[in-house]
């Protein structure tokens, strides 16, 4: 009976693991799936076309250049290697501007032979109309149906995933948001972070630590949206005064925040590891004559400086994966900062923000997706590091 | 010449006493051995004399101990130039985390010595003097974790004459090694008695018969017995001692 029962114990636990581990591959699977369908989807918007003349010898463009056309940044064919040439747009809005009531039909059934015919028409136009309603037979080519190539995403300058007709996904400025922001917070938390460890486990009198340890994991316990909180009503009108900024919402803000919240798993860790220095290295340390804070420095921190490296690491995996607080605080301009004062956007804000508005199974839904898995590399990076770092500890202290 | 002389010395952890009236006074250049069963306040004793009990939260002293004449306890005694006089050993090897030639510099570096001729001239020096240099002086820059447990009690021993103390404490010193490091490390001290007054502590009986010029014996917090080894392990004029040393108990 026993032996049964040890038995059926062993086949749960094996089977809890095995569920586990396979309901997390799941969920990674699913990731990279939706993640790699966005480089399926077509630069212009599903279903529709850009219709071109016969006669211009431009027949694929990318993103930023549809973009740049029909925003009139780009105003001549020459520009995207084609002749001297104005460029008309067409958008199915002007069709009033070009066409009667009577031309177009009741149903505006005739519409689309009447667009193809202003195309064919106009050597410099460029119509963007649903594919449906350009006619077989038309005298017009349609540009070429591309999808949108990885250079485009992982190389792209601009986050625009709303655009029309060509949304740009350019990750480069939420990668460079959630780059500049982790690395300030790790910035302002780091020397906090240490000093108080030292000051933790090597000078507080234990009356004192045993207030101040439950204090600092406390602060690990405060839901992140109580930081964004705080930073939105303190650090953002702060900032604001102090630098003088048109607006508060700022890297630096954000990078605040992180810092505050990196500080409880640094100050932590780095503690334990500085107090799981072996009692006898410190009494070799002053028994040959250093002083305390000689033991301090060339002892205590070296000897555990991987467990203060793996805090420091954590504290970055934290910063780099925070959503709310920064969504509160950064403002959340998907532009590339040329410096901390100005507004920028993360990666997991950017997922947080916009996952609401994307069309279930679009290029934009696909496109956070695809955020999750760089998000989901750069954690793991960072995780492998930590592995690494305390398996060398582990090494070393054997 | 009295090296070191205790004066009525009592200690307490909180309210429990570890030790209880001793008087003893130990004389320059030789080895004094404290015996006694675990517990016996031997280990404490010792730990006086370079104010490592100073470390111990709610330990109390009175009495006096002098070292050449100056009571270390009183107000204004350097703690750390007091330990760079008195050097200590442990009981487990403790090298630190740093390449063996770091361990031995260890001493002088922080003891504020800059030139590196001399720095280096001291480490080798130490480790001939531990019996060691011949062992590692190829690989001076490798992890002192990387040599065998004896090898690293000879480092620690190098690494606390490097600072040229006056006394050496050593804590049980071969207790965690091989009878071949063990014989090794009482050859050390033999050599040693010139340079250093030694004072070790050690379970080890026939240890304290062949390394110790005096022996002492702890019970209970009190020094039963202090004498010359010979007559403590011939003649002893204890009972307790008598019994101890046969193995009656302990």
């Amino acid at each position: 009976m026993k032996r049964i029962l040890e038995k059926a114990v062993k086949w749960l636990l094996t089977a809890s693991g095995f569920v586990t581990s396979v309901v997390i591959l799941l969920i990674i699977g699913f990731l990279f799936t939706e993640g790699a369908g966005l480089f399926r989807e077509p630069v212009v918007e599903e279903g529709y076309v850009l219709v071109l003349n016969k006669e211009n010898p431009v027949s694929a463009m990318t993103a930023a250049e549809i973009k740049a056309v029909f925003d009139e940044d780009v105003v001549n064919w020459k520009d995207l290697g084609g002749p001297d040439m104005a460029i008309e747009t067409f958008r199915l809005e002007d069709v009033d501007e070009y066409f009667s009531a009577e031309e177009l039909g009741p149903q505006y059934e005739n519409a689309g032979g009447a667009i193809a015919g202003l195309v064919e028409s106009r050597p410099g136009m460029v119509a963007f109309v649903p594919g449906s309603m350009i006619p077989e037979d038309a005298g017009v080519k349609l540009a070429e149906d591309r999808n949108i190539s990885p250079g485009e995403v992982f190389g792209g300058r601009e986050w625009f995933p709303t655009a029309t007709p060509a949304p740009l996904f350019g990750i480069l400025p939420l990668l460079a948001g959630t780059v500049w922001v982790s690395l300030f917070a790790i910035i302002f938390a780091l020397p906090f972070g240490i000093s108080i460890a030292v000051y933790m486990s090597e000078v507080a009198s234990e009356k004192v630590r045993g207030f101040l340890k439950p204090v600092i994991e406390l602060l690990n316990g405060i839901p992140s949206v109580v930081y964004g909180f705080f930073g939105l009503i303190v650090i953002v009108p702060m900032l604001q005064q102090v630098f003088g900024l048109p607006v508060g919402e700022s890297g630096l803000a954000g990078s605040i925040v992180l810092a505050i919240m990196a500080l409880p798993t640094i100050v932590t860790v780095a503690e334990d590891a500085m107090r799981n220095c072996p009692r006898t290295l410190r009494e070799a340390s002053l028994a040959l004559g250093a002083t305390k804070w000689q033991t301090i420095y060339k002892v205590v921190i070296p000897s555990s400086m991987s467990g203060i490296a793996s805090g420091v690491v954590l504290g970055i995996g934290r910063a780099v994966g925070e959503t709310m607080a920064v969504l509160m605080v950064t403002g959340n301009a998907a532009v590339i900062p040329s410096s901390i004062l100005e507004p920028l956007r993360t990666i997991p804000a950017t997922i947080a923000a916009e996952l609401g508005e994307a069309p279930a199974g679009g290029a934009h839904y696909q496109s956070l997706f695809l955020l999750g898995v760089i998000l989901f590399f750069i954690t793991f990076l960072i995780n492998m590091c930590v592995e690494y770092i305390s398996a060398r500890n582990r090494a070393k202290n054997s | 010449m009295e090296k070191i002389e205790a004066k009525d010395v009592n200690f307490y952890y909180g309210d429990f006493q570890a030790l209880k009236h001793i008087s003893m006074s130990i004389p320059q250049n030789k080895v004094v051995a404290f015996i006694g069963p675990s517990g016996c306040g031997k280990s404490t004793f010792l730990r006086l004399f370079n104010r490592m009990n100073d470390l111990v939260p709610g330990a109390r002293l009175d009495g006096e101990i002098l070292i050449d004449s100056r009571n270390i306890y009183a107000p204004g005694i350097q703690v750390d130039e007091l330990r760079k006089e008195v050097g200590m050993v442990f009981q487990r090897p403790n090298p630190f985390p740093k390449s063996i030639f770091e361990n031995v510099a260890y001493g002088l570096k922080v003891n504020g010595v800059r030139d590196k001729e001399f720095i280096a001239h001291r480490v080798e020096e130490a480790l001939k003097g531990a019996a060691l240099w011949n062992e590692v002086k190829d690989k001076l820059n490798a992890s002192a974790f990387a040599l065998s447990g004896g090898q690293q009690q000879r480092l620690c021993i190098a690494r606390a004459m490097a600072v040229s103390p006056s006394v050496l404490l050593m804590d049980e010193p071969a207790s965690a090694l091989d009878p071949i490091s063990t014989a090794k490390i009482e050859e050390l001290i033999c050599e040693m008695r010139d340079q250093v007054t030694i004072v070790i502590v050690t379970h080890n009986m026939q240890q304290a018969s062949r390394v110790s010029d005096k022996t002492a014996f702890f019970y209970m917090g009190e020094m039963v017995e202090y004498d010359d080894t010979k007559v403590i392990f011939t003649n002893p004029h204890k009972e307790a001692t008598q019994n101890y040393i046969t193995g009656r108990f302990g």
